[in-house]
């Protein structure tokens, strides 16, 4: 038989449905490759033997109602997941062990699926490249020595390696779509409270949102249906009937308005990027769709409002992680106070504390008004532009980046270079609508490229077909020669 | 310095001091459960038992709002007489401290669930309007406990998350006797309404003082110092009084008042500084991203405002019309709703009159003895009213009624059957006290006839004789009026 690691998650679905494979060799699949993949770096806990276990009850009594039955899943380090380790990256929590389990994990298993272990991430998700985890870089599997993204970075070297057939990960200012368009995979970020926030590690909570990151676009519908849902745990949460993504999947756009927005036009972008996205205009357009010209004047504003914003919730966030109850404390200080000066200084990574001191910073007396507060203002004007031009079409189409994949290392120690690869993702954090990303193309180092799709609120179903009516069309190969099994 | 009585002023050795007093109560919500959790608020279970993943803040975990606490505080805004806010919202208050699991306080500071509101004093001096500046809901801390080991802090979590209101009210206070009667009205305004047992050992109700003094007729507020924290009346007014007076002596003395948070040492009764304005906590306060902002339905007020019960002042209207109290008396009974609804089942049966003098005076004076509230009472509403009956009805004298009552506080008995068994029936029959007063005549014939040659003393001497023969049983009206005629 061919490597079952090279098919789809519905595939795979099917298959074990048929009864023609049965989940254990799925999961041993998988736990090979796992094995065989530390080079990338993209497990911070395997539970392997755990995965085998569940493959083996699951052959033995099988239920086949799930949306997942039977597939061993990774999921990103952020996710609590009851009686295993849960890290998000951080010396912090470096021996946490929730005994809870998060709504969105708990969705997945619901549906047949079990876990194969925990992904790298950025530290509590703060970083663009991996760079920032507390248990070591991740390798962007199409290159090595070059990063994934971030901070979903785990997730998505692990999936575009093959080590798991479909993935989580979290996205607040672009961790789920620029790991995505780094490693050729797809990956959405859905509307804000599609998916509950119980259990998942903290950022900054009104930009957090959990979405799926898959190989096609249709295992990216099948994974939004099983892991969405109202939580009442989660007071953001948006209490709605479940929708049946993958049963309404449909090619057909013929019709439909995509906006094209002037903002997203940056200085120094490179041809390619720009090349792709005019390919991206003509594929929609050949399949029926219409292409307009929109603006969406506050663009420019979004990166700064973010980087007020995020840290701002961040630095309240993080406050519980003190020695006190559970976690890192360190052995050094003699009160209360140089306690938690010393847990904090040696249990957080340097980006981590570059945006505490941020956020504590704009929340100051005397500065809230300059910053929060006039950070808040102006997010209500980058929503407005959305509202606004969503009168006039259905979808919006931009690159997903402003680049490929850079080489580790190469922006580590500068933040603003860092910071700017979210110029295109950050928007629809702060709107609060679903976006996603699909490989669209390569740059001429056969680096993956992305194309985002952002969509109006729960517009989620028009931006699965419009991607699978791409994805048909644009086709891409990937270039992944495993290098790193050698 | 002295203090003038009349009007609460500190005599200085230059001039007059007025004392200025807001108070920031701290009351517990009356809810099983906590403001975003739903852990038990049980008071006095083992340490760390009543606490959720939410209350110890573990990662990942959220808070949803406790809708009864929400109501609570509607009701208590409507019973302060006070503008609900429709929109209001939750706040974060960072701070660090070990007995602060999420390193914030979930309060609200902007826009707070009930706006401004009256509170009536009834003071000797008349009664007098105490402005609210607000309400909010917000949660409690947990504890730390310093004095179990020399080295190390314990922390007790079952307190926090426990819902708060906190009520501002506006610097109206002027004494500590003015600071007591509001506390007192505060708590039985949130006892009647049911959304704040108002328990101050339990720290269910306790409040931070803010007190100022300016020279007296100044328009001008002084610089105040907010002593934090006092869980008694008492302690308050202790706190007030210290503190006033130290603001005075440092003033005269030239010196100006630092602001300042003080705590009050309830052993040393002084307060001491905590903290300076300068090292104030900046708590950068900002808007809950956990939470949605409160929008409260219009219904649901209405519906609130409908179901309210009769609050202590409607209340004191009431009994001072139906009943023909007087306000003093009026007061009095309503201050408890427990008084008040013991009252009133008295007197379903039973003499106004009569019951308002018994429970002022003989049933409050061994509550006081025995410090118990009046559910507590020995004496039950029925058997009380079964007591001022047999008075009522001549069954027994006013004076054999306390003998009863006696009995009645330690055994709780049945006032008909101690009656009967200690033979306290009065004896109304005419004709057997004849006997019994036409023998004392006939025992005391030099009396008689002093008597009748106007030593008109001795009719008591005779009642004395009549009544002790009797064993204290005689009907004394009845004894007076056959005296009266066999002395003619």
């Amino acid at each position: 038989m061919s490597d079952l690691t090279n098919s789809s998650l519905t595939e795979l679905v099917d298959l074990i449905k048929k009864k023609e494979i049965k989940s254990e060799e799925v999961t041993n699949a998988y736990i090979d490759n796992v094995k065989k993949s530390k080079k990338l770096n993209s497990f911070i806990t395997e539970t392997l033997d755990l995965a085998l276990s569940k493959a083996k009850n699951f052959d033995q009594k099988p239920n086949f109602n799930g949306l997942l039955s039977g597939v061993p899943l990774a999921v990103k380090d952020l996710f609590c997941t009851r009686g295993i380790k849960t890290t998000a990256g951080s010396k912090m929590l470096e021996n946490f062990i929730p005994n809870y389990e998060s709504t969105v994990t708990n969705n997945l298993w619901s549906e047949g699926a079990f876990l194969l272990g925990k992904l790298n991430c950025d530290e509590y998700a703060m970083g663009s490249s991996n760079e920032t985890s507390f248990f070591g870089n991740v390798i962007n599997p199409i290159k090595e020595n070059t990063v994934p993204g971030g901070s979903s970075g785990g997730s998505a070297s692990a999936l575009a390696a093959n080590l798991t057939p479909a993935t989580i990960g979290t996205d607040t200012g672009g961790s789920i779509r620029q790991p995505a368009s780094f490693t050729g995979t797809v990956g959405l970020k859905p509307t804000y409270g599609l998916c509950s926030r119980w259990g998942i590690v903290a950022f900054a909570s009104s930009l957090d949102q959990a979405g799926p990151m898959t190989k096609t676009v249709s295992d990216c519908a099948l994974m939004l249906e099983a892991m969405s849902g109202f939580d009442p745990k989660d007071s953001t949460s948006i209490d709605k009937k479940k929708e049946h993504y993958s049963k309404k999947l449909s090619k057909n756009i013929k019709g439909l308005k995509i906006g094209i927005p002037k903002e997203y036009r940056v200085d120094g972008m490179p041809n390619v990027i720009e090349e792709l996205w005019e390919k991206g205009k003509k594929v929609l357009k050949e399949e029926g769709a219409e292409i307009i010209d929109i603006s969406l004047p506050h663009t420019e504003y979004a990166l700064p409002v973010y980087y007020i914003v995020a840290p701002a919730e961040a630095s309240s966030n993080l406050a519980r992680y003190d020695g006190v109850k559970y976690g890192y404390r360190s052995s050094k200080g003699s009160n209360l106070i140089e306690m938690y000066e010393n847990t904090r200084s040696e249990g957080f990574g340097d980006e981590v504390k570059r945006r505490i001191l941020i956020g504590t910073y704009v929340l100051s007396s005397g500065y809230y008004d300059a910053y929060y507060l006039k950070a808040q203002k102006v997010r209500q004007l980058i929503k407005n532009d959305f509202d606004k031009v969503f009168v006039k079409v259905d979808a919006i189409l931009t690159p997903s980046t402003p680049s490929t994949a850079f080489k580790i290392g190469e922006k580590k120690n500068d933040p603003i270079s860092m910071y700017l690869n979210d110029i295109f993702t950050v928007p629809t954090n702060l709107a609060g609508i679903p976006a996603m990303s699909i490989p669209a193309g390569h740059d001429e180092n056969n680096l993956p490229l992305g194309l985002q799709l952002i969509g109006k609120p729960l517009g989620e179903q028009t931006l699965l077909n419009l991607a699978l009516s791409m994805e048909s069309k644009i086709n891409i190969k990937q270039y992944i020669t495993k290098w790193w099994e050698k | 310095m002295s203090e003038n009585k009349s009007k609460y002023i500190i005599e200085g050795s230059t001039s007059k001091w007025e004392v200025v007093i807001g108070l920031e109560v701290h009351a517990q919500v009356s809810s099983n459960s906590k403001l975003f959790s739903g852990s038990s608020t049980t008071f006095g279970a083992e340490p760390n038992t009543q606490v959720s993943l939410v209350d110890s803040a573990f990662p990942g975990m959220l808070p949803v709002i406790n809708e009864f606490c929400v109501q609570q505080a509607v009701k208590t805004g409507l019973g302060l007489n006070a503008k609900i806010n429709s929109y209001s919202v939750f706040d974060r208050k960072n701070y660090f401290y070990a007995d602060l699991p999420q390193g914030y306080q979930i309060s609200q500071f902007k826009n707070p669930i009930v706006g401004e509101g009256v509170v009536t004093l009834d003071l000797p001096s008349g009664s007098k309007k105490i402005g609210i500046e607000r309400l909010h809901l917000e949660q409690d801390a947990g504890k730390s406990i310093h004095d179990l080991d020399p080295s190390n802090t314990f922390v007790d979590l079952n307190r926090s998350g426990i819902a708060l209101m906190e009520i501002v009210s506006k610097p109206d206070l002027r004494s500590p006797e003015e600071v007591k009667a509001y506390v007192k009205k505060l708590r039985s305004i949130m006892r009647y309404l049911g959304t704040c047992d108002g328990n101050m050992q339990e720290g269910s109700l306790r409040a931070d003082v803010n007190v100022s003094v300016r020279k007296e007729g100044d328009k001008n507020l002084g610089t105040r110092c907010e002593v934090k924290n006092v869980n008694s009346i008492k302690f308050m007014e202790m706190a007030i009084n210290y503190e006033s007076k130290r603001q005075v002596a440092l003033l005269e003395s030239g010196k100006s008042i630092d602001q300042e948070t003080r705590l009050f040492d309830t052993k040393k009764n002084e307060t001491r500084s905590m903290r300076s304005k300068e090292d104030a906590h900046d708590y950068r306060y900002f808007p809950d991203p956990d939470l949605l902002p409160l929008n409260l339905d219009k219904n649901l007020i209405e519906k609130i405002k409908k179901e309210l019960p009769e609050l202590p002042d409607q209340k004191k209207e009431r009994f001072m019309k139906d009943y023909l109290l007087n306000p003093y008396e009026a007061n009095v009974l309503v201050s408890e709703k427990e008084v008040a609804v013991y009252f009133e089942e008295v007197i379903k049966t039973a003499d106004k009159k009569l019951a308002t003098n018994w429970i002022i005076g003989d049933l409050f004076a061994i509550l006081n003895e025995k410090n118990i509230s009046i559910s507590e009472s020995p004496i039950k509403a029925k058997e009380m009213a079964s007591l001022i009956n047999s008075i009522s009805s001549g069954l027994i004298s006013g004076r054999a009624a306390k003998e009863v009552f006696e009995i009645m506080k330690d055994t709780g008995g049945d006032p008909v059957t101690i009656i009967d068994e200690k033979g306290l029936k009065q004896k109304s029959d005419p004709k057997e006290l004849e006997v019994i007063i036409d023998k004392i005549l006939e025992e005391n014939k030099d009396k008689v006839s002093q008597y009748k040659s106007g030593k008109d003393k001795l009719f008591g001497f005779f009642v004395g004789q009549t009544m002790k023969i009797s064993g204290g049983t005689a009907n004394p009206q009845l004894v007076n009026n056959i005296l009266k005629n066999k002395l003619k």
